[in-house]
């Protein structure tokens, strides 16, 4: 219908210009809470990949989120401090010297480099180890939630090296910006919205590619992928991968931008809140799962500061609709989303038939004797 | 290392398995039989305490253990019974699906639960004959420990006699087995099913009870319990009892035996170790029913 392509050309354009202009129009403590919740929309779109296209749900996402968060919050919390310095929690645990898993991080290039390599590294390792003995499913959902309550525990437990249950906070520069300044807080704002963006237009690109339909392939039939010759194990590694890395990322915008990274962030609880945010937006749609992170998070700021006692109700009860009412999410209210494959949807019979008609016709052309064609 | 902690250990074992086991029998029934995870399961085992809580406040001394233990067996099961027929069976085959609507569903009541009884949690007055406990060989056995092996050694023994020798326990078995032949054959799959999924549902409210005489009965009380019953079924094979209560025996041994080298976080993050490495060399779980499906993921 090209009587409607306009119209959302011209709504993504506004909403990307609104985006844009997003520093001039909303006070300080808004354009934190819209940053903060671009940064977690990354998760989301890992998971539609995941999820949505790869049909592996995993509930424990968190555990890549909190690498990701704890990577730059440890550099954070180092780049202050002289080397003979410790980070003010260990002070108070009385340790005395820093532990040797601490000393890289006084890198910055060390720790951009483990955001973007510990995660993908240890989900690659943990998938292909689960999957390859074809286990999925509920199993693997479970087993990935059992992660997530022993990455919290942990955190937890160690409390002279990660800051236990308080997790991470008050530190102020970063690259020598000082974190507080309304300019560094702005470009930390665009610098996610790009990240965003970007990958927004990968996962379509990743999703509309050959990899993506074997990917749904091994969603919707492993089996028969294996009789055609595919080994479905590493689609779904590198979907998981993939997923890990963007929450990953995700996890160190959001340390970032909230300016606390704690086990109550990496758990079960928010590492299947994680998995709402997708199913609410639309599993099935990178803009979809985009949209419900924005829409859960804002609903849950809004409804939790008013009436607090009423959020978990609230929470359990888009968990029952969604899956209920709305198995396809809000963007399902809209149609497909086809990125980029619109030209190849359609009557895949289409030529069959034409051909079909043709010879046909032909037959029918041609002068016939009184013969019936043999059934 | 002396001799009685390691014994004392192999006890905590056997005591933290017995939990498990009645924490992931019910579960590890209705996932074998519909494929489908109770994420409120734990919210179950946490109705059961409220009941139990309720039940002996409502009739003290000796004899309200043994109310509560039937009030949270009826109770948990009629529950079960509500949550399958308005939610479970709507979402048939799709099983992730079932998950994240469960998990409203347990979010929803531990809310609830904390607007009624308070977020702190009340206490049950354990009765006193469960007071003080057996001396053996230099080891202190505490009464409550040795009642609860002994309910889930009864409830383990119960279930397996109800699908070995009763007519619905025949039919469990059936649709079991081979789903579409058992309905086929007249076999009421539906009601099967909610049968399955209330029973398991009021082995977990006696599990309640039972946590219950261990500690204050928390909005939480089940969710501590919950993911290693989880990792239970996992382990213990599809829809097997045998399976399920082998698999609460070695992973409650194996985290009682890690306590003795590391602290208790690290036994938990061990334990997920050890299930999936236990994985990689059989996946199946431990007592794979044979099944000719090859869909079977």
């Amino acid at each position: 219908m090209p009587s409607t392509l306009p119209l959302k050309q011209a709504i993504a354009a506004l909403v990307l210009a609104l985006a844009v202009a997003a520093p001039w129009l909303l006070t300080g403590y808004d354009l934190n809470l819209l940053a903060r919740f671009l940064a977690l929309s990354l998760t989301a779109m890992g998971l539609v990949l995941l999820w949505g296209e790869g049909g592996v749900l995993s509930l424990g996402q968190g555990v890549f989120f909190g690498i990701g968060g704890y990577a730059i919050a440890m550099h954070l919390k180092l780049i202050d401090l002289s080397p003979s310095e410790l980070p003010d929690f260990m002070v108070w645990s009385g340790v005395k010297t820093l532990p040797h898993w601490w000393v890289p991080f006084r890198s910055g290039l060390f720790s951009m480099l483990a955001i973007l390599v510990v995660a993908p590294a240890i989900a690659a390792l943990f998938a292909w180890a689960i999957f390859r003995r074809r286990i999925g499913g509920v199993y693997f959902a479970l087993i990935t939630q059992a992660l997530a309550l022993a990455f919290a525990t942990l955190l937890i437990s160690q409390q002279d090296m990660t800051g236990g249950f308080n997790g991470l906070t008050n530190y102020s520069t970063l690259f020598g910006f000082n974190l507080n300044r309304p300019s560094t807080t702005t470009a930390l704002y665009f610098i996610t919205l790009f990240l965003v963006l970007a990958a927004l237009f990968a996962l379509r690109w990743l999703i509309a590619s050959r990899f993506g339909k074997l990917l749904r392939a091994s969603r919707d039939g492993a089996n028969r992928l294996r009789f055609l010759g595919y080994d479905p194990t590493p689609y779904k590694v590198i979907a998981f991968t993939v997923a890990a890395l963007l929450t990953s990322i995700s996890g160190a915008l959001f340390t970032l931008h909230a300016g606390v990274v704690s086990p109550a962030l990496v758990g079960v609880v928010p590492s299947i809140e994680m998995v709402i945010w997708v199913a609410i937006g639309g599993r099935e749609s990178v803009l979809g799962a985009l949209a419900g992170a924005l829409l859960v998070n804002f609903a849950k700021d809004k409804v939790s500061t008013a009436l607090p006692e009423l959020w978990l109700y609230a929470l359990g009860t888009l968990f029952i609709l969604a899956v209920t009412v709305l198995p396809k999410g809000l963007a399902g209210l809209f149609g497909p989303d086809t990125p980029f494959r619109a030209a190849r949807t359609g009557d895949m019979f289409a030529r069959w038939r034409k051909d079909k008609a043709e010879t046909e016709r032909a037959h029918h052309s041609a002068p016939q004797p009184h013969s019936e064609p043999v059934k | 290392m002396d001799s009685a902690f390691l014994l004392g250990q192999l006890f905590n074992g056997f005591s933290v398995a017995s939990l498990y086991v009645l924490a992931a029998l019910g579960l590890a029934l209705s996932f074998g039989l519909m494929r489908v995870i109770n994420m409120a399961h734990g919210e179950i085992l946490m109705l059961g305490s409220y009941l139990a809580f309720l039940a002996m406040t409502l009739v003290p001394g000796p004899a309200g253990l043994f109310v509560a233990m039937i009030a949270a067996f009826i109770g948990a099961g009629l529950f079960g019974a509500v949550l399958e027929t308005t939610l479970i069976r709507l979402l048939t085959s799709r099983p992730l699906d079932t998950l994240l609507a469960t998990w409203g569903v347990s979010l929803i009541m531990q809310q609830a639960v904390r607007d009624i009884f308070g977020a702190t949690g009340v206490s049950v007055q354990a009765p006193g004959w469960l007071d003080g406990g057996i001396t053996m060989g230099g080891l202190q056995l505490p009464t409550t420990r040795l009642f609860i092996l002994l309910v889930a050694a009864a409830v383990l023994a119960g279930m397996a006699a109800i699908l070995r020798f009763t007519r619905i326990g025949l039919l469990v078995r059936a649709v079991n087995q081979d789903r579409p032949t058992a309905s086929a054959m007249g076999v009421n799959v539906r009601l099967v099913d909610c049968f399955v999924f209330s029973l398991g549902a009021a082995v977990a409210g006696l599990g309640g009870v039972v946590l219950a005489l261990l500690g204050p009965v928390t909005p939480n009380v089940g969710q501590s319990y919950i993911v290693t019953a989880f990792l239970v079924v996992i382990l213990g094979g599809i829809g097997s009892l045998a399976g399920s209560a082998w698999a609460a025996l070695m992973i409650g041994l194996f985290m009682a035996l890690a306590q003795i080298v590391v602290d208790v976080s690290f036994a938990q993050v061990l334990s997920l170790l050890f299930v999936i490495l236990f994985l990689q060399f059989r996946p199946q779980g431990v007592i794979a029913v044979k099944s000719r499906a090859l869909d079977a993921e």
